[in-house]
């Protein structure tokens, strides 16, 4: 009669074990099909641009809502032209902090500056838009900018770059406010893959009476360059699709210009700005072919962030 | 000329002044936005933020229809992206093994985690605003579930491992079923650092913009009517602060004072909880 019971009591659990670990199973497929599902409503949403316009769209710099043509050409260079400002200025930031962080400061101060940097990235992208816009652009425009004009701006070579109008808002501003909205990403991660770096190795460099910087330079940074290169990735993908910082400083102006100073566009703002006004199915489609370039833009350069994070995690296990 | 020993400890002075300055550098922008903030949204946060609805142009008015849509969105988001996420972080921690599914979906959610959000808002407008033929409350809280989602099932992932398999292991010695080991003892144990996700994820979404243009968008009046168009805090900052009005301005920065507040000390409180629970570990 127990043996009886017991043997029901263990089927059910046995059926009871296969339910849950089917509905976990569902659960992670679900991200999968998630992507897919984003991926295949991009697609099918941007057809009607595709179909219309081919691969012209990725060269063309037209975008004209009355003559219903339109090209990416311009968002697209306006998104890579302002991450790619942002990564000049905020990978020698962040290999600053992240060699502050884990050799110079003190050990007390470690864990409150960590959080400081960490709070950071975890402010709201639409704050940094506003602060940008109302704050940062007025005091670029009158103080910076002319100065940028008149020094740089005459040199040979650089000098188209960095001469226009002061105006305050631009790719140039809005490349600044993304490097200080990226700077604690790459910070944290540069910060990660230096405290793997076995103490052995460099006390030995110390040892040998390397300087604080040489064990930085020749021991840690060539010991974690995947992980370094991996984390810079990982804020390029932050950076190309930020949207709401971007599109309060950047002028949301359809015009390619050498200058720096001047308006442009990126995808993202391109799309907060349009999105929900653009009539015609042409119009929206293109704005919907501009998001699935973005998108295929980041998963690629997050991939390849990840891959490298992860060779630098397993090689880390292998040494150990 | 310097000799070689000179020269190397003023290249290491430089180069560790240089990352002195580094710090002070991202300090400095934490600052001096806090302080703006302070100084823009204290005078305008007043009794009347929290009882008026959004006004228009050159009436008062407060954020309090904005904030009950926020809290509302937020809260469905939640609920909808946790179960999810708790469910899919287990399957990697404890399932995940063997098989092709952990690896990939693991990467893909990494992938997820960072993906641009106005993207997510797109697809939300292709697969529900488009089908239901207007902008609605719901469409927004399926926008920012989507982010939950990712964030919840890398912490849940990450809590789960740090279980010691000796916790396991004495459970199913005395006889528990898989199901029950999971449910009653490793969820149960990792139940703190659960809950940090999820703090972490309400921070990430509170201050999303992009995903809700396209989804909730937004109402000047109140409702709390799912159905229909939702007024949220960050969509309302973006209109107001691109308006020219000065009283909206005002209202926005109040806005942007409560969401940041909000966002900073949820990240503090989480923080603190996960420390808590790795001392007592």
């Amino acid at each position: 009669m127990t043996t009886l019971l017991h043997e029901a009591s263990l089927k059910r659990q046995t059926v009871f074990d296969l339910l849950f670990r089917n509905l976990t199973r569902l659960a992670a497929f679900s991200v999968l099909a998630l992507l897919a599902a984003i991926i295949g409503s991009l697609i099918v949403g941007s057809m009607p641009a595709i179909n219309a316009f081919g691969f012209g769209f990725l060269t063309s710099s037209e975008w004209n809502p009355v003559t219903d043509e339109y090209g990416a050409l311009i968002p697209i260079v306006g998104t890579l032209v302002t991450s790619g400002i942002a990564l000049l200025i905020a990978i020698p930031v962040s290999f600053g902090i992240a060699i502050f962080l884990t050799e110079l400061s003190p050990r007390w101060l470690r864990r409150p500056l960590g959080i400081a940097v960490e709070l950071l990235a975890g402010i709201p992208s639409i704050i940094y838009g506003m602060w940008g816009l109302f704050i940062f652009a007025p005091l670029f425009a009158d103080h910076v900018e002319p100065w940028l004009n008149d020094h740089i701006g005459t040199w040979p070579l650089l000098g188209p770059f960095f001469s226009g109008p002061p105006m305050g808002i631009g790719m140039l501003t809005a490349g600044i406010i993304l490097a200080i909205m990226v700077i604690p990403f790459i910070a944290s991660v540069m910060r990660d893959v230096f405290d793997v770096v076995p103490t052995m190795l460099k006390e030995s460099a110390y040892g040998l009476g390397a300087t604080t910087w040489e064990v930085m330079w020749n021991v840690v940074l060539p010991y974690t360059k995947i992980g370094v290169v991996g984390g810079i990735m990982l804020g390029l993908g932050r950076a190309l699709g930020e949207t709401m910082a971007v599109t309060f400083v950047i002028g949301n102006a359809h015009e390619l210009h050498k200058s720096l100073l001047m308006p442009g566009n990126s995808i993202s703002s391109a799309l907060a700005n349009e999105f929900t006004e653009a009539v015609g199915d042409l119009y929206t489609s293109s704005l919907i072919e501009l998001g699935l370039i973005l998108f295929f833009i980041t998963f690629v350069v997050l991939s390849l962030a990840r891959l490298m994070l992860y060779r630098l995690s397993k090689g880390e296990g292998q040494g150990a | 000329m310097l000799n070689l020993y000179t020269r190397r400890r003023l290249t290491n002075a430089i180069s560790l002044g240089v990352s002195v300055l580094a710090m002070l550098f991202g300090l400095f922008w934490l600052g001096w936005i806090l302080w703006t903030l302070l100084e823009h949204g204290l005078p305008g946060l007043g009794a009347h933020v929290f009882t008026q609805t959004t006004p228009a142009p050159g009436s008062s008015g407060g954020l309090i229809n904005a904030i009950f849509g926020s809290v509302m969105m937020t809260s469905v988001a939640v609920l909808i992206g946790t179960p999810i996420g708790i469910l899919a972080g287990t399957y990697l921690a404890e399932f995940g093994q063997r098989g092709w599914l952990a690896p990939i979906t693991r990467f893909i959610n990494d992938i997820l985690l960072s993906a641009p959000s106005i993207v997510i808002g797109l697809f939300v407008y292709e697969v529900y605003v488009v089908k239901v033929g207007h902008f609605a409350g719901w469409g927004g809280a399926l926008a920012l579930s989507i982010i939950v989602i990712p964030v919840v099932i890398r912490t849940t992932e990450n809590m789960l491992r740090l279980i010691p398999n000796s916790l396991r292991e004495a459970a199913a010695a005395i006889g528990a079923p898989q199901w029950k080991i999971i449910t009653f003892v490793t969820l149960r144990a990792a139940r703190a650092g659960i809950l940090t996700g999820i703090l972490l994820a309400i921070a990430r979404i509170s201050g999303e913009t992009a995903p809700l243009l396209f989804t909730s968008l937004n109402n000047q009046f109140w409702s709390s009517d799912m159905n229909q168009p939702m007024a949220n805090l960050p969509v309302v900052i973006f209109q107001f602060a691109m308006s020219p009005y000065a009283d909206w301005h005002s209202l926005a920065w109040a806005g942007a004072l409560l969401i940041t507040l909000s966002v900073l000390t949820l990240n503090i409180v989480a923080r603190v909880m996960f420390r808590q629970k790795t001392n007592t570990q």
